[in-house]
């Protein structure tokens, strides 16, 4: 494909700029650049073409399949996308008089109230994504120790499944991290568990499922023991997709969460964001949410300062069109609707995993949204790996699943159907894995050079990562 | 049921069958009987259509001005007409990050040319492929000048509020000092006394908060010689005319994506630009896209240097970003391809136009300039008659005018989007209140 | 040449030494993509970490066999980290001048036993 870059020609240009009659101010030639940036000159055809061709080496959700776990890669909905599009929701300045904005309070308003029934805490919409938001939890926590005069509370505990973004928030947050082991069910060992809490606990960090897609029916248990140890409980909701309108964070122990609106609430992905990573406390954490909350005010709706604030995590109060769309997904929802997607996501998510039963190490086992596979036993028999299959997935017309995650499995991937597939394409889809894996004991070669439909065959990553080349060359 | 959920009654009958299940209930059999929920405290959902009529009543409460002179943060300029369709291709939008090279090589070739154009603008060597917004891609950048033995940093004197609130929540590890201002600059001398061998890097807005334009080289010289980070925090636009960054000697840009592409949108989302030297590339945090071949020896676009990040490196990563606002980075790169530099440096210029003649045009009426310094298109004002009275006359005649910075002071902002009628009516209306 | 149990070498030369990684720990980590080392002057304690390898997929840490000060860093490793699983032995990383040795040095037999 050429580049923009290759389309340029000196003297082609798309822009165009509202006409001005005011006459030229001149900046004295000390503030001036030499030269103008080099940036590609183009016509307004060669921006459509261009991003066009581009698109069309891109796969999204309305391509095809997309089980990645751990991502809910869920339909995303176009009336979400026509109401997040509105005049009234773009063209506004974040610091119009509160009165000018009523709409767009009212919404936040309204969508902290839906999650706050969802998940039962009191919401802060400002953290642009979900690890942005584990940096705002923790914060809280931390804050609500030292409000406490509990200086000693520095560790935050994580389980050696959790996702990456645990350890390297708390990490920035400057608390300690004490990793915990799992049991064989990706759960939480309870034993060890309770050699590590202490009065230097200031938090356990769980999700629930966890990252092998199973529900941790101790999690009561996990409560009482950090609570006692006068920590809090943090949840990583980036599995709420399997337990939304069935169970609620703060009823099961939790303190702290985080949402990801980009995952659960159907908010596009946008080839790697924006995202939202709204979060949420229980009352006696309230008065340390990032500042300004939306509350109301008689009638209408204003911004308000939580008393102990820890400030802002970024300028002006979330990703305020992405909030839209997952207003607009919950409002058409609704308290029936919401469940249900999670309980279809754990019913899609059950028959994929009970269709690929001959190659699943736990057969038999419920799963809830997600699961697990090992490839363990076909890598040492025939030397093809969980990545092989996965690149030979794309040959058959399929978004791979999740690779190499949680790192307590080997050879693993991870698979994430979510609610919104058809029953026929999760039968298709198993019959292609099914012939995959045969075709690595009969033709494992061509397994491990695929795929081989594709534009591009495997990258090179060690060559892109000892002499990176990270822009184009002029 | 959901509408998104494509179900029939005979798939769930089969699906049932399959699994040996009678009900969805019995998927949760091992969730504790105590906590499931009997039904959510929430309305019970309506169709599409009600949901996009009431919510387009509640995108009608929100009132658009008929001229827009405030800026701070969030500016409201043109954004193209291509730009804002081709960014509606739902290959892009609904594409997760491109972690799967084979399939996604016009998202990862999208991000090399968004980091390609901001080192453009920027001067710099490399740029990632997106923060969460301008302040936070500063609060990293003074982040990744901090080491064992240098623990502060100072600020420029005129700084965006809200990112000053942004930076002491995230930099709690280190000590910030503010510089001293001198006629509404940086005060070069006080500067000078602060910068001391543990001092790791100076952060300047250029132009700055209040709109002036900085003698960014000269303190780019005195960061320096005692061997800090110099990071420059642009207002993009102005890189269509002023000098960049690297030519000011910074060792990390960053810069409020919004104004080149992105629609106000009450705060977000916004776009974290971060660019830096190749010196410092290892420690630059977020997503980056390189260039490599692929097994056939073509060329191929990958994420590369992954192990500076959150998967790899866990509690030892500099950064925890994972989702970053990469289809904002699309269409940044998009506004800044039908832009060329031309119509970078055209936009850039009506700017300045555009506020200088503000400016002219409310001294005339009595509104003076606070500071007699260069400013790019934001200015401070100052009078003797309260701000509130001068922006209420504005609102009651359907314009937003500048920010309240203080009981007295404006702070006025012109973009491409003010007209000279805007202009001359604002001055009229302003005199009116100063009489 | 004696090892830690963390797979680095150790070559002593009076009261200097040069420290690199062995054959195994270089094969175990795959293509080696860069090697992030400290500067000449700089102060390597005994047991802890003073460099990071990276791969495309993993980081390591390194750990010093020695206490002392650092007085060459090898470039070369530096511009082709491929030199490190090319020839581990020789693609040294650090020379120091040694003040103290670390008591939990295994021998090249005692090492050999160690990684079977």
């Amino acid at each position: 494909m050429l580049t923009i870059y290759d389309r340029s020609k000196n003297g082609r240009h798309a822009y165009e700029m509202p006409t001005s009659f005011v006459e030229e101010y001149n900046l004295g030639k000390e503030f001036l650049q030499d030269k103008m940036p080099e940036l590609p000159q183009v016509s307004e055809i060669d921006i459509v073409r261009h991003y066009t061709e581009l698109s069309s080496h891109a796969y999204g959700v309305d391509n095809g399949f997309y089980p990645l776990g751990s991502c809910t890669m869920k339909y995303n909905p176009k009336v979400n996308e026509i109401v997040a599009g509105f005049d009234g929701f773009n063209n506004i300045h974040p610091e119009q008089p509160v009165k000018s904005v009523q709409g767009a309070l009212e919404l936040m308003y309204k969508l902290s109230e839906q999650l706050k029934a969802i998940t039962g805490m009191n919401m802060s919409l400002q953290p642009a994504a979900g690890a942005h938001g584990e940096f705002t939890g923790l914060k809280v926590i931390k804050a609500y120790h030292e409000h406490n005069k509990d200086f000693k509370r520095t560790k935050i505990i994580v389980p050696d499944s959790a996702h990456g973004t645990n350890p390297a928030s708390a990490a920035l947050v400057g608390l300690e991290i004490v990793n915990v082991p799992s049991n064989d069910d990706g759960g939480v060992d309870i034993e060890a568990l309770k050699g590590v809490v202490g009065d230097d606990t200031a938090g356990l960090m769980l999700t629930n499922p966890n990252t092998l897609g199973l529900f941790d029916a101790n999690i009561e248990k996990i409560a009482e023991i950090v609570h006692n140890a006068g920590g809090l409980l943090y949840y990583d909701g980036a599995n709420l997709n399997a337990v939304m309108g069935v169970v609620r964070p703060a009823d099961t122990g939790f303190d702290v969460v985080h949402l990801n609106i980009h995952k659960t609430f159907s908010t596009p992905h946008g080839g790697g964001g924006p995202g939202s990573g709204a979060m949420g406390v229980v009352d006696k954490l309230a008065d340390f949410l990032p500042t300004p909350i939306v509350v109301k005010d008689g009638d209408s709706y204003k911004f308000a300062e939580p008393q102990y604030t820890i400030g802002k995590v970024k300028n002006y109060y979330g990703n305020f069109l992405v909030l839209v769309r997952a207003y607009a997904y919950i409002r058409v929802l609704g308290a029936t609707g919401i469940k249900d997607a999670s309980q279809k996501a754990v019913l899609n998510a059950n028959y994929l995993k009970y269709k690929l039963g001959s190659i699943d190490y736990q057969k038999g086992r419920k799963c809830m949204h997600e699961f697990v596979l090992s490839m363990e036993k076909v890598h040492n028999e025939t030397g093809v790996s969980a990545l092989d299959l996965a690149k030979a997935m794309i040959d058959a017309n399929m978004h791979p699943p999740t690779m190499y995650f949680p790192l307590i499995v080997h050879e693993a991937l991870m698979f994430e159907p979510t609610e919104t597939e058809t029953k026929e394409t999760l039968d298709d889809v198993a019959v292609k894995i099914l012939e995959i894996v045969k075709n690595a004991y009969s033709n494992s070669e061509y397994l491990k050079t695929s795929p081989h439909t594709t534009y591009i065959g495997r990258p090179d990553e060690v060559i892109a990562a000892r002499q990176p080349i990270l822009k184009i060359e002029k | 049921m959901s509408i998104y959920t494509p179900h029939t009654k005979g798939d769930i009958k089969e699906m049932f069958e399959a699994l040996n299940i009678s009900s969805l209930d019995d998927l949760y059999s091992m969730v504790p009987k105590g906590v499931l929920l009997d039904k959510l405290d929430l309305p019970e959902g309506v169709s599409q259509a009600d949901a996009e009529i009431e919510i387009k009543k509640m995108a009608g409460k929100n009132h658009i001005y008929s001229a827009y002179l405030r800026g701070n943060g969030s500016y409201y300029h043109y954004i193209p007409a291509v730009v804002r369709k081709m960014a509606e291709r739902s290959e892009f939008v609904t594409a997760y990050t491109p972690y799967q090279a084979e399939l996604n090589q016009g998202i990862l070739q999208s991000i090399f040319e968004y980091q390609t154009m901001i080192c453009d603008i920027t001067g710099m060597d490399i740029s990632n492929a997106s923060h969460y917004d301008g302040a936070t891609a500063s609060a990293e950048a003074i982040l990744m000048c901090s080491d064992k033995k240098r623990n502060k940093v100072i600020l420029a004197p005129f700084v965006n509020d809200d990112t000053k609130v942004v930076f002491r929540t995230y930099l709690n590890s280190m000590e910030i000092i503010e510089a001293p201002s001198k006629d509404g600059k940086v005060d070069l001398a006080g500067l000078s006394a602060l910068l001391e061998n543990d001092v790791a890097c100076f952060y300047l807005e250029q132009p700055s908060a209040i709109g002036i334009i900085e003698q960014a080289k000269e303190i780019g010289e005195l960061v320096h010689s005692v061997g800090a980070k110099f990071i420059i925090k642009s207002y993009p636009i102005a890189l269509g005319l002023i000098a960049n960054p690297r030519d000011c000697g910074a060792d990390i840009a960053t810069a409020e994506g919004q104004s080149l592409g992105l629609p106000m949108a009450f705060g977000g989302p916004y776009l974290g630009i971060m660019a830096t030297t190749k010196a410092m590339q290892r420690k630059l945090p977020g997503r980056i896209v390189g260039q490599t071949v692929d097994s056939r020896g073509d060329k191929a676009y990958v994420l590369t240097l992954q192990a500076r990040e959150q998967h790899i490196r866990r509690e030892k990563a500099s950064s925890n970003i994972c989702s970053n606002e990469a289809l904002c980075a699309l269409i940044t790169s998009m506004y800044l391809a039908t832009m060329g530099p031309e119509g970078l440096n055209k936009v850039a210029k009506i700017c300045v136009n555009n506020a200088h003649y503000l400016q002219k045009e409310l001294e005339k009426v009595g509104l003076k300039r606070k500071y007699d310094v260069e400013f790019f298109n934001e200015f401070v004002t100052t009078s003797d008659v309260l701000a509130n009275k001068i922006l209420n006359k504005l609102d009651q005649n359907d314009i937003l005018g500048g920010v309240m910075l203080n009981d007295f002071d404006i702070l006025w902002c012109a973009t491409e989007m003010v007209s000279k009628n805007d202009i001359e009516k604002t001055a009229k209306l302003v005199g009116e209140v100063l009489c | 040449m004696k090892y830690l149990s963390s797979h680095e070498w150790l070559k002593q030369n009076g009261n200097l030494a040069k420290i690199g990684i062995s054959a195994f720990a270089a094969e175990e980590l795959g293509d080696i993509v860069f090697v992030d080392l400290p500067e000449v002057g700089d102060e390597v304690i005994a047991n802890e970490t003073f460099a990071e390898i990276e791969s495309v997929k993993a980081v390591s840490e390194v750990n010093s066999p020695v206490s002392g000060t650092v007085v060459a860093v090898n470039e070369a490793v530096v511009d082709s980290p491929e030199s490190v699983n090319e020839d581990a032995l020789e693609a040294w990383f650090i020379e120091v001048e040694v003040t103290e040795v670390s008591d939990k040095l295994l021998t090249e037999d005692e090492y050999q036993a160690s990684i079977e």
